[in-house]
């Protein structure tokens, strides 16, 4: 009897285990992938998207860099910064240097990469090549570029001044301090860009040449109807991704001269050196919060145009893509 | 069967190829080269005979002066310091989250993962004001923390991820060692992490490049006292900004241990970037 009630007992115990080892089993299929997902989107809120969005609180008030939030005062930062020159001076020279950085970028890009496709010898060492400069840091890139683009002893007007021609004043002249920034940002993200689009035209098939060969199409002809329609994507890709870091540009411009805020008369001070230099050198968080606020409007109007430019011109590549390789002559 | 060649892409390119690639090689390489060039002359010498093609013997002491007037020890133990924390973090939580988005099943999942992949058009670095608000309530400026702590996982980490295990793992593999009784962290550990491995690693190299070559966080959010390989160098350029051969000493110092990096990784480096491509 006693022992026939202790197995009872026993097996009682055993069956709320399992029922127990059940329910947490359940709980660990339903509850672990949150649980693995949850550390991005906590450190996406608390660091990203909520510091974003507190931005336009801020910039609605009088708030100092030591003193803290003040009064509200509407919208008389924005008022007070878009009456000021320099912020239509900075916007002006950010979209400067973003297209004198991004479309020869671009080109450039795609013609190393045109060369990296040939049948090459030695293809990993001419790639690493192509690749060094990325490792350098934005930084010691503008230091080095700094130097090469002297006004005085720089290299480039020495080059210059060699063949009988007036020195360039890299440091003094708006548009000659953009290209030397832009010459920066190329030097380092050109080989980066020409492997992504050596990759995609590695990914093209190769009976599409062979077909347009044996038509008689020579290299150029091949390139130009066969290999940019269907890299379409991927540079639109590269375009897109660009422009968001592009309008955001600090590092070279900071770094050009010294002193930090763009030259003496701001000849190429950007967007975001401009939010520094209110918020942290004039400690006026406001006003730079409502630079920042302006200029995150303007790259999520330039996202939704792109998109729309992207869409369309995706669908026509999709057709010409169609239509290509069976009608080409 | 040989295909027959006609010519085009199956052909060896005639010299004028490699004479275009030798240029660009050239302008990759030259800049870094220039940097020795100068860093390695003596001041005076450079203001007096103009160019000089020959690296000069003056390395050793201008990389001296550079260690003792800016923080360089500090700045590059930070650097490591940084760099690998973040890079081990983010492939810690990225490949997790990736694992659930590529072979969970859970409510939302599609949803979740499109807004993840929107999260990363979204220019987060223009909310600096707030952000230095908060490191400054949390006492963290100056601290590595504050450049740390926003860089813990990054929506491309998890989209990387989540795009290479969907193909790398087979389902069944989860599903035998979950029905052998294995919980939702074993499976991830014994499956899912040993997978992932080679993505892993790529993940791991471009995230140390990146926080290693930051700049514009750093810069805001620590102090000179205890800065980054980057924000040292700006405080060696407002110093130097006359000696450019001081200035270049400290650049080639600081860009010595990624071209180490690259020297070892590089071939590395480049299939990440065309398999990002092509996947992408």
């Amino acid at each position: 009897m006693t022992t026939a009630a202790a197995a009872a007992e026993v097996n009682a115990r055993s069956i709320r285990r399992i029922a127990l080892s059940h329910k947490l089993s359940r709980w660990d299929v339903r509850f672990s992938p949150y649980l693995y997902i949850s550390p991005f989107f906590l450190v996406f809120g608390v660091m990203g998207l909520f510091p974003l969005l507190y931005t336009a609180w801020v910039s609605v008030h009088d708030w100092n860099l030591i003193g803290g939030q003040g009064d509200f005062v509407g919208l008389e930062n924005f008022v007070t910064v878009l009456t000021q020159g320099y912020f239509w001076n900075s916007l002006r020279n950010t979209f400067s240097i973003f297209l004198l950085s991004s479309i020869p970028q671009v080109l450039i890009a795609l013609g190393i990469a045109a060369v990296l496709d040939f049948n090459l010898r030695g293809k990993t060492f001419w790639r690493m090549g192509v690749l060094l400069p990325y490792v350098v840091a934005p930084v010691a890139v503008a230091l080095i570029f700094n130097d090469l683009f002297g006004d005085k002893y720089g290299l480039i007007n020495s080059g210059i001044m060699s063949l009988g021609l007036e020195p360039i004043r890299w440091h003094v002249d708006v548009i000659p301090s953009h290209i030397a920034i832009a010459t920066m940002v190329n030097f380092r993200w050109t080989g980066y860009n020409a492997l992504i689009f050596l990759a995609a035209m590695q990914a093209v098939p190769r009976d599409y040449y062979e077909a347009a060969i044996i038509d008689g199409a020579n290299r150029w002809r091949t390139f130009r109807s066969i290999t940019l329609p269907l890299l379409r994507p991927i540079i639109i890709f590269v375009i897109l991704t660009s422009t968001i870091g592009g309008l955001q540009i600090f590092d070279e411009a900071r770094m050009f001269d010294n002193v930090g805020q763009g030259g003496a008369s701001r000849q190429w001070q950007t967007l975001t050196l401009y939010i520094y230099e209110l918020g942290w050198n004039q400690r006026n968080f406001g006003r730079a919060s409502a630079v920042a606020w302006l200029l995150f409007l303007i790259i999520i109007l330039i996202a939704v145009i792109n998109f729309l430019i992207t869409r369309r011109i995706a669908g026509t590549a999709d057709r010409k893509l169609r239509v290509r390789p069976k009608g080409m002559k | 069967m040989s295909k027959t060649i006609i010519g085009g892409h199956d052909r060896r390119p005639s010299l004028w190829v490699y004479g275009i690639l030798i240029a660009v090689l050239l302008g990759s390489a030259f800049p870094i080269w220039w940097s020795f060039l100068i860093g390695s002359q003596d001041a005076s010498a450079l203001n007096q005979n103009g160019m000089m093609w020959i690296p000069g013997g003056n390395f050793i002491a201008n990389a001296l002066t550079v260690i003792d007037s800016i923080p360089f020890w500090t700045a590059l133990g930070n650097s490591i310091i940084v760099s690998t924390v973040v890079s081990l973090s983010v492939v810690m939580f990225s490949t997790l989250a990736g694992y659930a988005f590529a072979k969970l099943k859970f409510r939302g999942r599609e949803g979740l993962l499109i807004f993840v992949i929107a999260t990363m058009a979204v220019p987060t670095q223009l909310g600096i004001v707030p952000l230095f608000i908060v490191m400054s309530r949390l006492g963290w400026t100056g601290s590595l923390w504050a450049v740390i702590a926003p860089a813990m996982v990054t929506a491309f980490g998890v989209f990387w991820m989540t795009q290479y295990l969907r193909d790398a793992l087979p389902d069944e593999l989860i599903e035998a060692v979950r029905m052998d009784g294995a919980s939702m962290i074993r499976s991830f550990w014994h499956i899912g992490l040993p997978a992932a491995r080679p993505a892993a690693a790529m993940l791991a190299l471009f995230t140390f490049i990146g926080t290693w070559t930051n700049f514009f966080w750093p810069f805001i959010v620590l102090g000179p006292g205890n800065p980054t390989l980057p924000v040292a160098l700006q405080q060696l350029q407002a110093a130097f900004y006359v000696d450019y051969s001081l200035v270049l000493a400290g650049v080639v110092l600081s860009i010595i241990p990624l071209i180490l990096v690259f020297i070892f990784l590089g071939k590395q480096l480049v299939a990440g970037i065309m398999q990002g491509a092509v996947k992408g």
